[in-house]
């Protein structure tokens, strides 16, 4: 090796060890102010109490609208876009097994909504709500943000079913199973831990994404009740508390961030411990 | 058909694309005996078998010619209730396939395929035909642990008692022990030994001393085509064809 | 023990499927059309060209100018990639060529972490540290002007959003790179580095371009971190210091007032349809480049 040729060697590893800890270190900057502005603001009012008279000039209350607000919303468009997803990533991969072509369209076609902006997300839902005549509400926040997951949760339902042996297809045949059988017995139970960690995934999209459920959830200070009233949502409050001038309602945005970064923080946690515990029955191959 | 054949095979083409796999097989294979299909690897045995319970059906690009008479039903020809049809026989695939749930549902599942639905009478079948694969011993106290714990060869024991759950008169099996040790080995063939009075076995190997050991019925291939078959005493005895002596001998190449 | 025979259960599970892959496949189409239709007013009354290339915004005199806004997110988007692109690649080839397998098992959750992270989150923390570092320090440092609400802050927290994004295809596409053909290389006498530069490199290009690709379309669609910190002024930026506004952005701030003012919906609308058409246009294009990765 010559020296220019060491020096070159060199130098890019350098580079490359700088660009790697860089990585590392941003996220652990982005964590700690995170968790140094929140920590310092947060209280148990907050957590437990709905805002007050004057609570956006500083005066009492808490944000847990927001919280079950996003808790609900976030459930509720998981819990449909599941319904839709689920079955759609099974046909692909049990029922066109045979067409190798249409697959590729379709998911080509996954890819493409994949990668649409939320906000072009939101911006259809509300169009769709004035076309139907709805009022901005937890419903359509929920229509919006099961589009919105969607293909999210498709795509990685698809990327885990993906794996599933075709001997285990020609085992579940043999024994007489028809397709529907083989998809919803036999590939949900061998892909389980990756079918629910594409869930939780969904889960933390849909929970932390304002963009779309900016025009269609609206905003309330009340606890949700009824799926045709608006409902708040965790990144809205966060977003309307930090425009405020006031110091102490800016402070509560930064424990609403607190509380948004955790809650996503643990679903992540809990999506790994939960697909460890249900792979006891998957088969190995 | 001679009288007592359960399976007979006639004219059968299989094309992959362009080049053709199978070419104008011709196999009549009896009732309640095993019947071996032996040849080096590449001579078409796994994809004859997967025709005969129409699992070709899962790859497009293979194309089936010909017929394949099961008790004077040309199983080629079936469109309705594919899935009844399978249920006729029980497959052994080269690498067990549990399916991902308890020993116990393993075998459950099947049944309750087979339109038994009484608790009772699953639980009694599941038992005799765990008894049948020789497995129940190893698994009376952990029927409720996941399949997957079992070992290979266990497992293994585990998709034939499947297969036979479903009540079927023919058992496929390829190369059924090839992922297992000598002792598993052992215990299958000797499975297949107490099953012909009661099943048509066919089975398929490469491996000349298993089929010298457990076989009625001998069919040689090589490279898509059926060179020789008969009784094992005519095939191993005196083979006929110069291709089967090269094989038999181990001159092979 | 079951409502239904197992053949009617078949055509439930059956016709739900198709249903249900049925809306998904069509999406794409709903939305286009969708929001064609919605803004169709407004295209109907002024000129493509017109809509574009106009810089003057003004909805209650009938002006729209898209022109700033085009501009705005262009700018953003590409200052955000040319900081994304060389960390993401160094990095990729480091985790995937120099380092131990444990090291990528430190490195995937972190990378999780950084995507699940929500925008709002970015933002807030734009605000709370990149805004400030810029307005306190490197503008006065550089002896610039600057409020630190700017093209320049957007770019920041927009280039360490997408980071996750591309790094997670940069690194599979490495991956997948066959090591023989790197024995190859190295067995023939180089060094580590011209291996990644003449094989690795070369080989992956397609696969390259089309993280970068995509990391170009998701940036260009982000919404909430950078409405809160490019300072939101329609303007055509002039400096890199300088508050600017995105299509996103825009949509986003006046969705409230946009029934009010005529028209106004409907160009909301057409900022939403050029937002979805700039998206499928470059995943569209990516996949063509994964396609031609994928065939070697």
């Amino acid at each position: 090796m010559t020296l220019a040729q060491k020096i070159e060697e060199r130098f890019f590893k350098v580079l490359m060890i700088l660009a790697t800890y860089f990585i590392l270190f941003i996220l652990a900057i982005i964590i700690y102010s995170i968790f140094e502005k929140g920590v310092k603001s947060i209280s148990w009012e907050m957590l437990t109490q709905i805002p007050k008279g004057g609570y956006y000039y500083g005066k009492d209350g808490g944000i847990l609208n927001a919280i079950l607000g996003s808790l609900s919303l976030a459930t509720g468009a998981t819990v449909l876009a599941f319904l839709i997803g689920l079955p759609v990533a099974l046909y692909i991969n049990v029922f066109l097994i045979r067409n190798k072509k249409l697959v590729n369209v379709i998911r080509f076609l996954l890819d493409l909504v994949w990668g649409i902006p939320s906000i072009v997300y939101g911006a259809f839902g509300f169009m769709l709500m004035i076309f139907f005549g709805i009022q901005t509400s937890l419903l359509a926040g929920i229509l919006t943000v099961t589009l919105f997951i969607l293909p999210i949760m498709i795509r990685s339902m698809d990327e885990i079913l993906r794996t599933v042996p075709i001997g285990l297809m020609e085992a579940a045949y043999s024994l007489g199973s028809n397709k529907s059988e083989t998809a919803f017995k036999i590939f949900t139970r061998q892909s389980i831990s990756g079918i629910i960690t594409a869930v939780l995934l969904s889960f933390g999209r849909a929970i932390g994404d304002a963009a779309s459920v900016l025009f269609t959830a609206g905003y309330t200070d009340n606890l949700p009740n009824s799926l045709m009233e608006p409902v708040a949502t965790l990144p809205l409050s966060i977003f309307f508390q930090l425009s405020s001038p006031v110091p102490e309602v800016q402070n509560r945005a930064y424990a609403s961030a607190l509380v948004l970064t955790l809650i996503i923080l643990i679903v992540s946690l809990f999506s790994r411990g939960i697909g460890k515990r249900y792979h006891k029955t998957k088969i190995n191959f | 058909m001679s009288d007592n054949a359960k399976i007979s095979i006639r004219d059968l083409n299989v094309y992959a694309g362009k080049s053709q796999i199978l070419k104008d097989v011709n196999i009549e294979i009896p009732k309640n005996k095993i019947t071996v299909i032996l040849g080096p690897s590449g001579c078409g045995k796994t994809t004859l078998l997967k025709c005969l319970n129409r699992l070709t059906d899962l790859y497009p690009e293979l194309r089936v010619t010909g017929e394949i008479m099961i008790d004077d039903n040309n199983i080629l020809q079936a469109r309705e209730d594919i899935y009844k049809l399978r249920q006729q026989m029980g497959l052994l695939s080269q690498r067990p396939y549990p399916l991902p749930m308890t020993i116990y549902n393993n075998i459950a599942y099947a049944l309750k395929l087979r339109g038994i639905k009484k608790r009772r009478e699953i639980q009694k079948l599941a038992l005799h035909y765990l008894q049948q694969a020789s497995l129940w011993d190893e698994v009376r106290t952990r029927l409720r642990e996941p399949a997957s714990r079992l070992s290979i060869g266990q497992q293994q024991r585990l998709c034939l008692a499947r297969g036979l759950a479903v009540n079927p008169e023919i058992i496929l099996a390829d190369e059924p022990t090839s992922a297992l040790d000598p002792i598993s080995s052992q215990f299958i063939e000797e499975t297949f030994l107490k099953l012909k009075n009661e099943y048509t076995i066919v089975l398929v190997t490469h491996v000349l001393r298993q089929a010298k050991r457990i076989a009625d019925n001998v069919v040689f291939m090589y490279l898509g085509e059926v060179i020789e078959q008969g009784s094992v005493e005519e095939v191993f005895g005196n083979p006929r064809m110069e291709k089967t002596k090269q094989y038999l001998g181990g001159t092979f190449n | 023990m079951y409502l239904l025979n197992r053949q009617q259960r078949h055509v439930v599970n059956y016709s739900w499927m198709i249903v249900s892959l049925l809306l998904v496949a069509f999406l794409p189409f709903f939305l286009f059309l969708g929001l064609y239709l919605k803004s169709f007013l407004l295209l109907h009354d002024y000129s493509l060209v017109d809509l574009i290339f106009s810089r003057e915004w003004r909805p209650s005199n009938g002006k729209f100018g898209f022109y700033p806004f085009i501009v705005g997110s262009v700018w953003v988007t590409l200052v955000a990639m040319i900081i994304t692109a060389p960390i993401c690649l160094l990095t990729a080839i480091y985790v995937t060529q120099y380092t131990k397998k444990y090291f990528l098992r430190i490195m995937h959750p972190a990378i999780d972490i950084l995507a699940g992270i929500p925008s709002v989150v970015y933002g807030l923390w734009g605000i709370l540290v990149v805004v400030p570092f810029i307005s306190r320090y490197l503008g006065p440092w550089l002896e610039i002007k600057t409020m630190g609400y700017s093209i320049l802050a957007a770019s920041l927290v927009l280039s360490i959003m997408i980071i996750p994004f591309v790094l997670n295809i940069l690194i599979e596409i490495f991956k997948s790179i066959p090591t023989e053909l790197k024995e190859a290389a190295l067995s023939l006498g180089a060094t580590q580095w011209q291996t990644v530069k003449s094989v690795l490199l070369r080989k992956a290009m397609p696969g390259i371009i089309a993280a970068f690709g995509f990391g170009l379309a998701r940036a260009f669609g982000e919404t909430m971190a950078v409405l809160m910190v490019v300072g939101n002024v329609v303007r055509l930026p002039k400096s890199l210091f300088d508050p600017g506004y995105t299509l996103p952005a825009l949509i986003a701030n006046n969705y409230g007032e946009m029934m009010s003012i005529p028209r106004y919906d409907s160009a909301l609308m057409f900022a939403a349809l050029l937002l979805l058409i700039v998206s499928l246009f470059f995943n569209l294009v990516m996949h063509f480049f994964i396609v031609k990765y994928n065939k070697y």
